[in-house]
Formats: C-alpha cells, sequence, structure tokens
C-alpha cells in the first residue's frame, strides 16, 4: 500500500546524518594526543644536574624479546663523567624495526633511565635511520642541565647524589646551586 | 634563465615531473595484503574514523591489476614469500611498497626460520613502518611520507641520475656500527 515510501524512508537516512557529527579524526592537521600511557619512542633520561641515568648495565637488552637493543658499556673517569657511579652506557641503539614497543625494557631499567614517549611517527624510507644511536635517544638538556661529561654537581658521594638529585624539582636546579645547596645541607 | 624570470609575477608555473608526482600522489590505490595484525590496523585506516579516503585512497584494490601500493601488513613466512613476490610482479608500474609494522620490516621479535626476515627480501620497499602493530595514525603518516617522496621523484635520465647519486652514497657510508665505534658519545 505505502509500498511507494520505502524510497522516501531511505533518503531519510541519508538526509540525517547530514546532521551528525563526523567521527573523522584530522589527523595530519590535528595530531589529537595519545593516551598518557601510550608506548611510543624510548627515551634516555638525565638526572636534574645533566648526567646520564643510564649505568650501561644492559638489561634493557637483555629482557628484550625482540633483541632490539645494544648497548655497550663504558668507565667513567674523573675527568670524563658521563654518569653518576662507576659505568655509564657508552653505545646505545634501538633498532625501531625491531622493537615491538611492549615496554619490558622500561620495567627492567633499574635506574629508570629509559622511559617511552608518546611520539609514534617513526616510518622512514631507510632501514639504517631507523637505528636510533644515543645522541637520538637521549633527553634534551632542560634548563639548569649541563651536557656531561661534567663532575657530579648534586652531591660528593654516590649517596647523596642520589638523594639531591631526587629531591630538587628536576627543571629548576641549576649545578652551580645545587652544589651550594649540597654544603649547606652538610 | 627561462622563461618564468620573464613573466610577471603570478603566474603558475611547475615542472613536468611536479605535475606527474602530484598526480601520481593524488590517486594511489592500495592494494590489500594484510597478513596478519596490522591488517587489523589497515582496515581501521581504511574505516570511517581514520578514513584514508581523504589521501585519494578510495578503495583498497582487491586486484592487484588496479592497484599501485602494496601495504604489507604483518609477518610474511617463507610459504607466503612467493605469493607476495607474485603479487607485487602483476602490479601495474609505477607501484610503491609499504612494509607496515615490524614483522613486515625486518622480521621483528619472530627471527626463526619460519619467517622472512623483512619483505625487502623479496621485493623492493619504499617506507619502512616500525610498530606492533603501528596505529592507524603511524600508517597515515607512513603513507603521508610516501606521497612526499612520490611528489619529490625524478622522471626520465633525471630519475637515472638520481639512482646513481644514492647508489654511490650509500656505498661511501660505513655501517653504523663503524660510525659509533671511536666516537665517545
Amino acid at each position: 500500500m505505502l509500498d511507494w515510501l520505502d524510497p522516501v524512508k531511505g533518503f531519510g537516512v541519508t538526509f540525517t546524518t547530514m546532521f551528525k557529527k563526523v567521527p573523522t579524526v584530522e589527523y595530519p592537521e590535528v595530531k589529537a594526543p595519545t593516551m598518557p600511557r601510550f608506548h611510543g619512542r624510548h627515551q634516555l633520561n638525565r638526572w636534574p644536574d645533566g648526567l646520564e641515568k643510564c649505568i650501561g648495565c644492559e638489561l634493557c637488552a637483555w629482557a628484550c624479546p625482540a633483541d632490539a637493543i645494544y648497548v655497550e658499556g663504558g668507565d667513567n673517569t674523573e675527568e670524563e663523567r658521563y654518569s653518576p657511579g662507576e659505568r655509564y652506557g657508552r653505545v646505545y641503539q634501538i633498532n625501531y624495526l625491531r622493537c615491538i614497543l611492549c615496554g619490558l625494557c622500561i620495567e627492567a631499567c633499574p635506574t629508570r633511565a629509559l622511559t617511552m614517549t608518546n611520539e609514534y611517527e617513526l616510518a622512514d624510507d631507510d632501514r639504517e635511520s631507523l637505528i636510533y644511536t644515543k645522541e637520538q635517544l637521549l633527553a634534551p638538556l632542560l634548563p639548569g642541565m649541563e651536557a656531561p661529561p661534567h663532575p657530579m654537581r648534586l652531591g660528593d658521594t654516590e649517596e647523596e647524589y642520589y638523594r639531591m638529585g631526587r629531591e630538587q624539582p628536576e627543571a629548576a636546579v641549576s649545578g652551580a646551586s645545587a652544589d651550594k645547596d649540597s654544603e649547606a645541607a652538610r | 634563465m627561462g622563461l618564468e624570470e620573464k613573466l610577471p609575477s603570478g603566474f603558475l608555473l611547475t615542472t613536468v615531473e611536479q605535475v606527474v608526482g602530484f598526480v601520481r600522489k593524488s590517486s594511489m590505490w592500495p592494494a590489500t595484503f594484510g597478513l596478519a595484525c596490522c591488517a587489523i590496523e589497515m582496515m581501521s585506516a581504511g574505516g570511517p574514523r581514520f578514513d584514508i579516503a581523504r589521501f585519494g585512497m578510495e578503495r583498497f584494490s582487491a586486484t592487484p591489476r588496479q592497484a599501485d601500493l602494496m601495504i604489507v601488513a604483518g609477518r610474511v613466512s617463507q610459504k607466503m614469500a612467493p605469493v607476495l613476490r607474485q603479487i607485487y610482479d602483476q602490479m601495474a608500474e609505477p607501484k610503491w611498497v609499504i612494509a607496515m609494522g615490524v614483522c613486515a620490516s625486518s622480521g621483528g621479535m619472530f627471527n626463526n626460520y619460519a619467517i622472512v626476515q623483512g619483505v625487502d627480501h623479496i621485493v623492493p620497499v619504499d617506507i619502512y613502518l616500525p610498530g606492533c602493530p603501528p596505529r592507524p595514525e603511524m600508517l597515515l603518516d607512513a603513507v603521508l611520507k610516501l606521497h612526499d617522496k612520490v611528489q619529490n621523484t625524478k622522471l626520465g635520465a633525471h630519475r637515472e641520475r638520481e639512482i646513481e647519486e644514492i647508489e654511490q652514497r650509500k656505498l661511501r657510508t660505513l655501517p653504523l656500527v663503524q660510525r659509533t665505534e671511536g666516537v665517545t658519545p
């Protein structure tokens, strides 16, 4: 009886869709932030005075299920110090063609040197440039940080250093003031 | 030098290479080659939320003869390798390949006898896309980087010279391990 109305009903669906909100993301122009705990590119963190947190223990490389991490440790000397303590990561490479961004290396890291960022735009046309070296992975120097090698600024002994490093807010510490603080504390 | 210097401003001049690159990148149809979990992300990129059709990839071509871009999504087993190569050979020139996900790019965590350690053993890859699986935004990012590459590809004799230059540059570069050996970071 009212069969002739069916096409009109069909267009009704089309018509109402025009007033619905579009779910499409506008990706390259508007980059929606990821979830806060998204597993993106890695980052090698620093202490507030700029020394590296990585001690070259290779636990991340051992934890990696895809064998994507390559670490070579080196010895710190008094003249050339990259991290507090005895050892530092001299060579640190992550092969993003192998890395499955699972985060097991982050769990394995004893000094919280390795964490993940929310950066995900990693595509490249070259296999070699997807092996990220230490310079690419290291966190940028925040104000107050000084590029290593330099002596420990947050305390003379290691224990003191670690305690000061934890108490100071990360961005606000400068090398000189940290030295004064440690003297005052003594 | 040429004509463009004698013209008043406001004229739109371009080269044949740029026009060809623009045309090629603006309507690049991907072939479906979903092999594993990355295929789910690839399908999601084709859906309404990420909508790959915004970049001229109107549909995923089920036939390789009408496709320009092969998105190898997932790990390629040794048994799948000849099939992959045949699909690639059936595609008409010009054609491009995206290795989507770490398994397609290098074998990823499957470092064993069953999986091809990177599809570049079989087909020439233009863009490597890491991630396990990469989120659809990462695929869109790889597609845009490929578009940029296609736009700036040269033609004919220029292309041959470009290939020769790239080859020479690659031959001169040292492997990464040797480069970092002497340098203290």
